[in-house]
């Protein structure tokens, strides 16, 4: 199922190393990721992924009141929990049949805005850049940084950086300037978030049926005045990360195979359209393609569907690999859709949690992490969609679908065209987007600026048609409602680092079953029941590497940058992580790899 | 607290002049308490690390997320090295619950942290707190999870999880006598977490006292008073003005604050830079700091049990207080009458008063 074509040709006798990094340092959670790298022909041939927390709180939730569901879900992430509490709301919406009033949409779009934007900044600039920074590059292809030192860099007039490897001194964990510019401004989202969510991580003004953040004039003006204290700042990074990523496709031919996997994207939405969303299963799909960031399954690069519905019933939560004992002979809770189509066992609404905690076994089970996919339903396959990281599925099945058209942002015909206006230094300036040719790791990290900008922009709409509603003096941000004895729900959103779904079953007014769905397990999963590699195994699975270095200070740079172009759930990283794994045998096997795949 | 401006008494004890974070962030946690840390400004976590604070020992600070390690063993070696005694002293940081590994049957394990390198299986948590709290100079719960279980330890949880206090036991001492210090929050507010352990580490360095602690090992000064207490909505209250929903800004108490008896200072200190909170910008109080949290408390958008006594005995007094200060503030609401274009001054000046 790698993806990636085997490079048959010329091919040495194969050098097998064992790679391991586990505890993977700058993410959350316990990733551990083990290899195996054939150094003679240069490239990674087999890749499991694993994690090693179990929380349980599908188990716990269940029996408790419903309306407990946000504030709980929250504390699944700690660095995208207000992602989880606005899709517990809308699954609980959808259960209670209310709708929120607008100001509340606007309000939660502008806490999500912000969320966007803190969390990407942080991640791409004090994490994922330490990957391309001059310390690393240095350490891991020393002929790529004499090279970066000698190109000009194109967008130096907006950056103000004159060559590529000057972009990369200043990306340099601690001294570099975009770095610790990076940090001020990761607080400064943070503040504009905690303007609309009251408390970050764990939101405090969150409802279902809307807010309780006060609707001032002030509460926007705050929100306002740090935008546009950050917005040449996402101009610049924009442009740096631009001329850094087509440098690296120059200075290392081959590059693209890098982290590639066949286009296999999944997005489920975000920033609800308060005039038209209400919440109801039977328009879901009116009002999920109305959503400011256009929810879509994309495969091979062609748009399957960006029907809400469609994508509802085509999720698939399979063990094979996972710590976990199998429902398929339990009684359904959900047999049939709101619509009377039909609901899988493996469906999110019908999954039951029993945990088995065992000995790892990488022939066997060796994850707490299950395996969601999703059924196509035209060719019958399970696909282990990944996210992009995020960005890069949003922005790619919001261009497909070209139903976004607003003053800051438009899905153009292939791409997406982004204006911020004016800031302290640099003129209002357009940015475009174009569909990429390959879902790979450069990619990956190259959407994520763009989808930074993409956010502010939105978020300067937000800010106008809210002020405009409170100036006119509607202020209302809260809509009562009661919870029914029997309901189900289900909400559809982004959290930063990918598709977000949360699934609800009401019994007797409580939680009789609760499955939230992460990008994480989409993106870590392990092998499933078919056999098929998750996302992480698949990507690495078979990538060529370019570090110089030979095993024995192998440092894995290229692994890592594949890994962390999926924006593994991570907090904020302050210092630089080169991983070196630890050789656990070396074997010398002429024929181990070769038909692999 | 006893703090004498300029005293040198407590730095005449022995201080060291370097010490070692050991932060394990592997318990049953979202890392959200790691989150928070770097949103703190006063002080910045990089101002600790940097040096920038006086008065405390050099930081080495071991933190899976803010490492400067390789990773793998290469990022594990202090901790292997503290847990064979040969890294002294260390402050022993934990974030996450600590579940119970004892009601596992067989093999298996409900986090783990790292390769145990003899077996190359999982090292659960458990087993690396049983190394090194013992030798650890303080032990540091950062976070609800951590000090007292907080949300993943809620009834009807699969993995028996405790907070650390459970675990080592609550008269457990470190090497320098302290208990645990719990620093709860469900996050962390930052700058609480960051100002509990700055005065730990000078408490390390010999420059203070041990930082004082209430009965639950509490920081007393940032949990000795009540959400409600620091509550700019708390007026409402003694005016027996109730908001009915969350449109209202008034006093939440019969839409689910738990404010009155609930430690914390987030409405005073406010998040971040004293921007958000939580009742006093519209979120109900869930009691996130709290031991009880978050069983005792849900469902959190109900009214709390004692909420409509109090609220009806404040009641006849509230309305008297609210309609007598309705009368005043509609007073001070009219300019003085002196105020005017009159051929006549009538403010009361008297240019002879000294006399």
């Amino acid at each position: 199922m790698t993806t990636t074509e085997s490079r048959a040709t010329g091919r040495k006798p194969a050098q097998i190393v064992d790679m391991s990094w586990d505890p993977i340092t700058r993410i959350i959670g316990n990733l551990g990721i083990y290899t195996k790298i054939d150094f003679a022909n240069r490239e990674v041939v087999e890749c499991h992924s694993t994690s090693s927390l179990f929380r349980g709180y599908s188990v716990f939730m269940k029996g408790k009141d419903p309306r407990d569901a946000g504030f709980i879900t929250s504390r699944i992430c700690g660095i995208c929990g207000d992602n989880h509490t606005t899709c517990s709301n809308y699954a609980q919406q959808m259960a209670y049949g209310v709708k929120p009033p607008k100001l509340a949409e606007h309000i939660t779009n502008l806490g999500e805005a912000a969320e966007y934007i803190f969390d990407h900044t942080i991640f791409q600039d004090n994490l994922v850049f330490v990957d391309f920074c001059e310390a690393m590059v240095k350490a891991t292809n020393p002929g790529v940084l004499a090279r970066a030192e000698r190109t000009d860099a194109p967008r130096g007039d907006v950056h103000g950086y004159r060559t590529v490897a000057d972009i990369m001194k200043a990306f340099n964990p601690f001294e570099g300037e975009v770095y610790k510019e990076a940090l001020k401004v990761s607080r400064i989202t943070r503040e504009m978030f905690c303007l609309m969510e009251g408390r970050h991580v764990h939101p405090s003004t969150m409802y279902p049926g809307g807010v309780g953040t006060m609707p001032q004039p002030n509460t926007f003006t705050d929100y306002l005045s740090r935008l546009m204290r950050v917005i040449d700042f996402i101009k610049k990074a924009v442009a740096m990360n631009d001329d850094v990523f087509d440098f690296f496709y120059e200075a290392l031919p081959g590059y693209e195979e890098v982290g590639k996997r066949r286009v296999l994207l999944g997005c489920w939405g975000a920033f609800q359209n308060p005039d038209v969303v209400d919440y109801r299963y039977a328009t879901m799909n009116e009002w999920g393609r109305a959503m400011y960031v256009t929810p879509g399954v994309i495969v091979d690069g062609e748009l399957v569907t960006n029907n809400l519905i469609d994508i509802n019933l085509g999720l698939r939560i399979m063990l094979g690999s996972s710590f976990y004992e199998d429902w398929v002979n339990e009684q359904p809770f959900v047999t049939h859709d709101p619509l009377g189509n039909p609901v899988d066992m493996r469906h999110p609404w019908n999954q039951t949690t029993v945990p088995v905690p065992q000995k790892r076994d990488f022939d066997g089970n060796y994850s707490w992490v299950m395996s969601p996919r999703w059924y196509h339903p035209q060719t019958g396959e399970h696909l282990a969609l990944d996210t992009g990281g995020g960005p890069l599925a949003r922005l790619w099945s919001t261009a497909l679908s070209g139903l976004v058209d607003t003053p800051y942002v438009k899905a153009t015909d292939g791409g997406i065209r982004i204006t911020l206006p004016k800031g302290e230094k640099l003129p209002e300036t357009t940015l475009e987007w174009r569909i990429p040719k390959w879902s790979n790791t450069l990619e990956r990290d190259r959407a994520r600026p763009y989808f930074i900008a993409y956010a502010a922009a939105m978020a300067l709409q937000f800010l106008e048609e809210a002020m405009g509603m409170l100036k006119s003096g509607d202020t209302k941000v809260f809509e009562n409602f009661e919870v029914p004895d029997e309901a189900i729900g289900c909400g559809f959103h982004e959290a930063v680092r990918g598709v977000l779904s949360h699934h609800l079953v009401i019994r007797d007014k409580k939680i009789a079953n609760y499955h939230p769905y992460p990008p994480t397990p989409w993106n870590a999963s392990p092998r499933d029941l078919h056999g098929t590699p998750g996302p992480y195994e698949d990507a690495v699975q078979g990538q060529p590497i370019f570090e110089e270095n030979g095993p024995d200070d192998f440092k894995g740079v290229d692994i890592m940058r594949t890994v962390r172009s999926f924006d593994p759930c991570l907090p904020c990283g302050v210092h630089m992580y080169m991983g070196k794994g630890k050789t656990l045998t070396t074997v010398h096997s002429p024929t181990y790899g070769a038909n692999h795949g | 607290m006893t703090t004498q401006s300029g005293t040198t008494e407590a730095k005449a004890s022995n201080g060291f002049d370097e010490i070692t974070i050991l932060w394990i962030s592997e318990g049953m946690s979202c890392d959200g308490d790691t989150v928070s840390l770097t949103a703190a400004g006063q002080p910045s976590i990089e101002d600790v690390v940097l040096g920038l604070i006086p008065g405390l020992p050099k930081v080495n600070l071991v933190n899976k997320v803010l490492s400067p390690s390789l990773g793998g063993e290469d990022f594990l070696a202090p901790y292997r090295a503290a847990a064979r005694g040969e890294l002294e002293p260390f402050i022993l940081v934990i974030e996450g619950s600590i579940p119970n590994q004892n009601i596992i049957e067989g093999d298996g394990y409900w986090t783990s942290f790292g390769n145990d390198p003899d077996t190359g299986e999982p090292q659960t948590l458990n087993s690396w707190i049983d190394q090194l709290a013992p030798r650890a100079w303080a032990v540091v719960a950062a976070g609800t999870c951590a000090t007292f279980g907080g949300i993943h330890a809620m009834a009807g949880n699969p993995t028996g999880c405790m907070g650390l206090a459970d675990y080592l036991g609550w008269e457990f001492k470190s090497r320098s006598g302290l208990p645990v210090v719990n620093v709860p929050g469900c996050p962390i507010q930052p700058e609480n977490f960051m100002e509990t352990l700055v005065w730990v580490l000078q408490h390390a360095a010999g420059t203070a006292p041990p930082p004082p602690l209430d009965h639950m090992l509490r920081p007393q000064w940032l949990f000795g008073k009540t959400v409600h207490e620091g509550c700019d909505r708390a007026a409402y209250y003694e005016q027996a003005d109730f908001a009915k929903d969350y449109n209202s800004p008034k006093c939440q108490v019969k839409v689910g604050c738990w404010g009155p008896v609930v430690n914390c200072n987030v409405p005073k200190r406010g998040w971040m830079a004293g921007v958000g909170g939580c009742p006093n910008v519209g979120g109900i109080c869930i009691g996130c700091t709290m031991p009880s949290f978050p069983d005792a408390f849900m469902p959190f958008m109900d009214e709390p049990p004692g909420g409509t006594l109090s609220t009806l005995l404040v009641k006849p007094y509230g309305a008297v207080v609210r309609r007598l200060r309705g009368l005043t503030n509609d007073m001070v609401n009219h300019e003085p009458k002196w105020r005017h274009n009159k051929r006549r001054l009538t403010s009361g000046y008297d240019p002879h008063w000294r006399a």
